[in-house]
């Protein structure tokens, strides 16, 4: 909300800058998040930084507040003027203009009620009101037309009030200061329409603050100064307003009070000066005495009022007294809202009605019904109270968004409405005239109870840990408003009734310990360490293995990605190849019921998904790839409203080998066994022993280039080659390598406590065997045989070579093992060697029909 | 028979001489003094001498190979040094060109923050305590203190999903309430935990604002925890991330499940306070979110609120992450981008 320092200043005396005004407010809660300068300078605070402001300065010298006496025509042009302004000390300047707003009064000799403006004399800076772009520019003499011309009236572009350039700023009254007092021709304009507005952001809980009034009083709480509330009384000399209106109120619970005032015999004309001022600094635009009065109160005090036609209304009463119910709606009742829309109407959405039907949303919009216009001689007023959580509730399924609306859901107390109907209806009568009837029509069903709570000091040191007297706790309540007593250390708190945001009991005490705190003010609070006993430390080893198993892969070269959570039923089918069941685990998805794109409408089940997305992302700049993610898959859970969140390590590599270099590299493409070797290593670093590996059927694999990996006859996951077709379907060329491991499962078998292996104490003997075995014997086979032979002495067996051809036969292969013998009871021999070499050949011919590569 | 050794001394002799080289030198010292050289044959055949010139010839054969393996020793010392003197001089390269390439992996970088948010919590005796992504609505709000329609619901833009009552989490905050019925024993043990995660809301993707991001949630609850601790800890960790001269500020806030509440600025670590333009000028960054338990949640919790008391703080690691960085768009956090990641 915008709230003009002139405006706040009437209620509160500020001495200090506007600067450090916002910086105590922002302290306290409310977020000033702008200060907007109109003509006034700048001040520089010492100790506090905030941007420096560009705004235009006006020259206290040049810029003045100007009388037109007279506008006289130009004699060579129609669409100029010469417009005669007196700007103090007896001096008339002439300023040649175009403003066409002045036309009205040309050649009509001297004004009988002459007009004020914004004058700037030669030498002044102002904005260059044709350009489009901020551009600031000097007065200088120049004739216009023949005339000579060195100053000029002002629009509000011109002097950075607004972007309005269609005329020159015109008041058709003299304006004068809080006092009263008025303006004289040649006053400085900063002191006349200079100002300093401070937007601020508040926070939900601030409900009582979001008026001017409202800021004012928190201003005199935390400056500690004295508050000064806008006059409440009513000049009323009609007939009573007993009998002319009556209210049925249904649902107490969602409108506790209604009144009603009465203004007859009114004339609607434009506001005075100051009011629309305000209004528009606020961001309001004037449009009638009696609009603008209904706006002016909502942020004056924060009570928003609704303007009746009583005429309208009682015609629709067929002549009698309008009665009005506030109800829910019927089956299907529908209510035509000011903005134009026809509203179908949720069973929730109170309503104010008469008996002919709906005339508006309670607390929200009016209907168009029984709106007032130009032509209304009789003003009903309303301002009533409404329950704020259903008010929000309506605005938010009827998507509708009023400043009515916006501080009734935040909270408005009831107390507020008989203030609001009463400054309003006066003020009407002020501006348009007529006549206010005698009393207020006042339905006030459910007043709240004043809340009372009994607070002891010893809790505002246990929660601030600050420790205070009865006397100064007291003194900062007082400060906001609260009506303290202390009886001994308990302090007995009344609390005022413009708020609705302090409880009872328990949760009273704490609201009332954050209030001494924001008043007291939180930089005042001192530092401690805790003193508290430290709660047992527990070892999370989950946490701390995946954090582990992040560092391993990093260390192997992988980089870590995080992809959205989010995907679409549509992307994740891609992982399955056409023809293969489907690789997602079983059960629904959890369903988004407002994503934000159809292509996050889902949470993800699968970890590939976002990898291979990735993949494809970097593969235009990026010649080969080594990823990894790890995170939750969602998996809802038959029998349970919340899903399972198993987390899943995935991996993807693919690309060239290695990047190409001067002196020349391995660049092939990576192919399974580039990425078998990261796990391979992956899981020496996370010390996993029995780790086997067989041939997988995974639709998203390729069905002879995949594996899954085992532990101890636990499943930890797949990986190998991506089916060339689900490649395809997320548009990646050559061979992509992927994994998808089941966190759990990995975690579960690491080992921290390893046992770490001596050094050998004899040297090892090492020999090389080639056997020549049929093409589809495996590694593992033919590793197994060359253990079981080896028996206890041999120590490693790795195989270097595999080859096929001349001389070995077709549908035969060669691979070649080193042997490695070690026993640390002696020095092995060549010869004890040869023999197990032997024993392996033999055991080798038996068992696989091998023979040994002569 | 000593001519054939005066012969072969001689044959030795202009052999070393020509010998110019390492590899040279050796295939000399295989062929004359070798454990098959013919020198050492001709030390060695002295027992098939006549026995009259035995005495003579093995002498002088023992004199040639003493004199032999003193040239050799000579020759080899002068190949060396010339060797080596050819080696500094011929052995210069181009120190310019680049390195052989490494593949080097990496974390993500809000995953570097995170840690850091460990390693420094940790120190003060939070631990890492995980709580679910999808939420029923009680937990992520109500039992928060956001009643239904309550207008702090609209602080925070919510996911739902098509169940009733079943959204993503907006916040880490119902791990609290999780954590303290897990870990509290129904209210009677201290708690400090960190809650880290990620968490959802409904936001248009932009520079500034994501659907999904990480927050690390704290809690401390005790019989005697104050304002002050929890000022006093949030200082501690605003020194331990950006250095021992970080100052903090507390600026009152609102949120339901706190009270009282509080942001927290660190003065801006890129001016110094002076005020830069990712400060906007204010010398403050927002770094934090926190304040004192509301007795309403410590009550779901478990807790007797007349009796225990807590504080509670929120952070965002990606949004400290683009502070320290100079990352102006959220965007790149979950774009995978390689040539992003790789910075980190
Ligand atoms: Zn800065």
């Amino acid at each position: 909300m915008r709230v003009p320092l002139s405006w706040l200043k009437e209620y509160v005396d500020i001495e200090i800058p506007a600067e450090l005004l916002a910086e105590k407010l922002t302290a306290a809660g409310l977020e000033v998040a702008h200060l907007d300068y109109l003509g006034v300078p700048q001040t520089m605070v010492e100790g506090l930084r905030y941007p420096k402001s560009d705004h235009l300065v006006w020259d206290n010298q040049r810029i003045l507040l100007g009388k037109i006496l007279e506008v006289m025509p130009h004699p060579n042009a129609d669409r100029l003027v010469l417009a005669q302004v007196e700007i103090g000390g007896g001096v008339i300047e002439q300023c040649v203009t175009g403003a066409p707003n002045l036309f009205e009064f040309k050649g009509a000799g001297l004004l009988s009620s002459p007009l004020w403006t914004a004058f700037a004399a030669e030498g002044a800076e102002v904005w260059d009101g044709h350009s489009d772009e901020p551009k600031r520019m000097i007065l200088k003499e120049k004739p216009l037309r023949g005339i000579p011309n060195r100053s000029m009236v002002c629009s509000e572009k011109e002097l950075g009030l607004s972007g309005e350039h269609e005329g020159i700023i015109l008041m058709r009254e003299q304006p004068h200061d809080a006092s009263g007092k008025p303006f004289a021709p040649g006053t400085p304009l900063s002191e006349v329409l200079g100002d300093i507005v401070l937007e601020i952001e508040f926070t939900p809980n601030l409900a009582r603050a979001i008026s001017i009034y409202g800021v004012a009083r928190e201003t005199a709480a935390i400056l500690d100064k004295e508050l000064r509330p806008p006059p409440f009384d009513v000049l009323m000399e009609g007939a009573t307003i007993d009998g002319k209106v009556t209210v049925t109120i249904t649902e107490p619970e969602l409108n506790p009070r209604f009144t009603f005032a009465l203004l007859e015999n009114t004339t609607v004309k434009p506001s005075p000066e100051w009011m629309q001022r305000r209004l528009t600094l606020v961001g309001q635009r004037p449009i009638n005495n009696l609009v603008d009065v209904t706006n002016y109160i909502t942020f004056e005090i924060g009570q928003p009022l609704h303007a009746f036609d009583y005429d309208k209304l009682k015609a629709r009463a067929g002549g009698k007294a309008p009665h009005i119910i506030t109800r829910l709606p019927k089956p299907g009742e529908t209510l035509l809202t000011l903005d134009g829309q026809n509203r179908v109407l949720d069973a929730h959405n109170i309503l104010v009605c008469d008996e002919e039907g709906v005339l508006g949303l309670g607390g929200v919009m009016g209907g168009s019904d029984s709106e007032i216009d130009e032509n209304t001689k009789t003003v009903l007023l309303e301002a009533a109270g409404w329950n704020f959580i259903n008010v929000r509730r309506t605005m938010m399924t009827q998507k509708l968004h009023t400043e009515a609306g916006y501080r009734f859901s935040r909270g408005v107390h009831p107390s507020q409405a008989l203030l609001g109907v009463m400054r309003g209806i006066e003020l009407m009568r002020v501006t348009g005239g007529g006549t206010v009837a005698k009393e207020i029509y006042d339905n006030y069903p459910l007043p709240p109870e004043t809340v009372v709570v009994k607070l002891p000091t010893s809790e505002i040191f246990r929660i601030l840990g600050v420790k205070m007297s009865a006397h100064e706790a007291q003194n900062l309540l007082r400060r906001g408003g609260f009506l303290v007593e202390a009886q001994g250390d308990v302090l007995h708190v009344e609390v005022p009734d413009w708020r609705m945001d302090i409880g009872t009991g328990v949760i009273g005490e704490a609201d009332l310990v954050e209030e001494i705190a924001r008043i007291y003010g939180y930089d005042a609070i001192p530092d401690t360490i805790i003193a508290d006993e430290m709660p047992p430390q527990w070892a999370n080893a989950k946490f701390q293995r995946e954090e582990a198993i992040r560092d391993a892969l990093a260390a192997l070269g992988l980089r870590e990605i995080v992809s959205y959570r989010f995907t679409a039923p549509e992307r994740e089918a891609l992982l399955t190849a056409p023809g293969m069941p489907s690789v997602l685990p079983e059960g629904a998805y959890v369903t988004l019921a407002n994503p934000i794109s159809p292509e996050k409408s889902v949470l993800r089940k699968s970890i590939l998904t976002g990898l291979l997305e990735a993949a494809r992302l970097n593969a235009r700049y990026a010649e080969r790839q080594f990823t990894f993610e790890i995170g939750a898959v969602y998996l809802e859970h038959a029998g349970q409203d919340l899903p399972d969140e198993p987390r899943r390590l995935g991996l993807l590599i693919t690309g060239k080998r290695n990047d190409p270099a001067w002196m020349g590299t391995d660049s092939g493409a990576m192919d399974f066994y580039d990425l078998k070797g990261i796990l391979e290593d992956l899981f020496k670093a996370l010390h996993l022993s029995g780790v086997t590996y067989s041939r997988a059927m995974e639709g998203s694999f390729h069905p002879g280039r995949s594996a899954q990996v085992n532990v101890n006859g636990k499943t930890l996951g797949v990986f190998g080659e991506i089916h060339p077709q689900v490649a395809a379907a997320f548009e990646l060329e050559g061979a992509v390598l992927a994994a998808d491991f089941d966190l759990a499962a990995v975690i579960s078998v690491m080992n921290e406590l390893y046992t770490a292996q001596p050094l050998p104490l004899t040297p090892a003997v090492q020999q090389d065997v080639a056997l020549v075995v049929k093409e589809e014997t495996t590694n593992a086979e033919v590793e197994a045989v060359i253990r079981k032979a080896g028996g206890q002495l041999l120590k490693a067996a790795q195989l270097f070579d595999v080859y096929r051809g001349d001389p070995v036969p077709m549908g035969f292969k060669s691979m070649a093992y080193s042997v490695t013998y070690q026993t640390d009871e002696r020095t092995l021999t060549e010869a004890e060697a040869n023999k197990i070499r032997e024993k392996i050949v033999k055991l080798a011919e038996r068992e696989l029909g091998a023979a040994l590569r002569g | 028979m000593t001519d054939t050794l005066e012969s072969l001394l001689g044959e030795a002799q202009g052999a070393l001489d020509a010998a110019k080289s390492s590899e040279a030198l050796r295939a000399w010292e295989l062929q004359f003094l070798g454990k098959k050289g013919r020198v050492i044959e001709a030390v060695r055949s002295v027992g098939t001498m006549p026995k009259e010139e035995r005495a003579a010839y093995g002498k002088r054969a023992n004199e040639i190979k003493v004199a032999l393996e003193a040239a050799y020793a000579e020759r080899e010392e002068s190949i060396k040094a010339a060797e080596l003197a050819q080696n500094l001089e011929a052995g210069e390269i181009d120190v310019t060109l680049p390195g052989r390439p490494v593949n080097r992996g990496g974390l993500h970088p809000s995953t570097h923050t995170l840690r850091d948010f460990y390693r420094i919590w940790s120190t003060m005796g939070f631990q890492v305590y995980h709580s679910r992504e999808v939420e029923d609505d009680d937990t992520n709000f109500t039992l928060l203190n956001f009643p239904p329609h309550h207008p702090a619901r609209e602080m925070q833009d919510t996911i739902f999903t098509t169940k009733p009552n079943v959204i993503l989490r907006t916040h880490t905050s119902p791990g609290q309430i999780r954590g303290m019925r897990e870990l509290g024993e129904n209210g009677t043990k201290p708690i400090r935990i960190i809650l880290p995660g990620m968490c959802y809301r409904y936001e248009q993707i932009t520079a500034r604002s994501e659907v999904q991001f990480n927050q690390v949630e704290g809690l401390c609850i005790g019989k005697n925890i104050h304002m002050t601790d929890l000022k006093g800890t949030i200082a501690e960790f605003a020194k331990a991330m950006f250095g021992p001269q970080a100052k903090v500020r507390f600026r009152a806030s609102y949120f339901p499940f706190t009270e009282p509440s509080m942001e927290v600025d660190v003065e801006c670590f890129l001016c110094g306070g002076q005020g830069c333009r990712v400060c906007k000028y204010a010398g403050w960054l927002e770094i934090a979110g926190s304040g004192m338990v509301h007795p309403v949640v410590l009550q779901n919790g478990g807790y007797d609120p007349k009796a225990w008391s807590g504080f509670a703080f929120g952070m965002g690691p990606e949004r400290i992450t683009m502070l320290k960085h100079g990352i102006n768009d959220i965007r790149y956090f979950w774009a995978n981008d390689l040539r992003f990641l790789e910075q980190f």
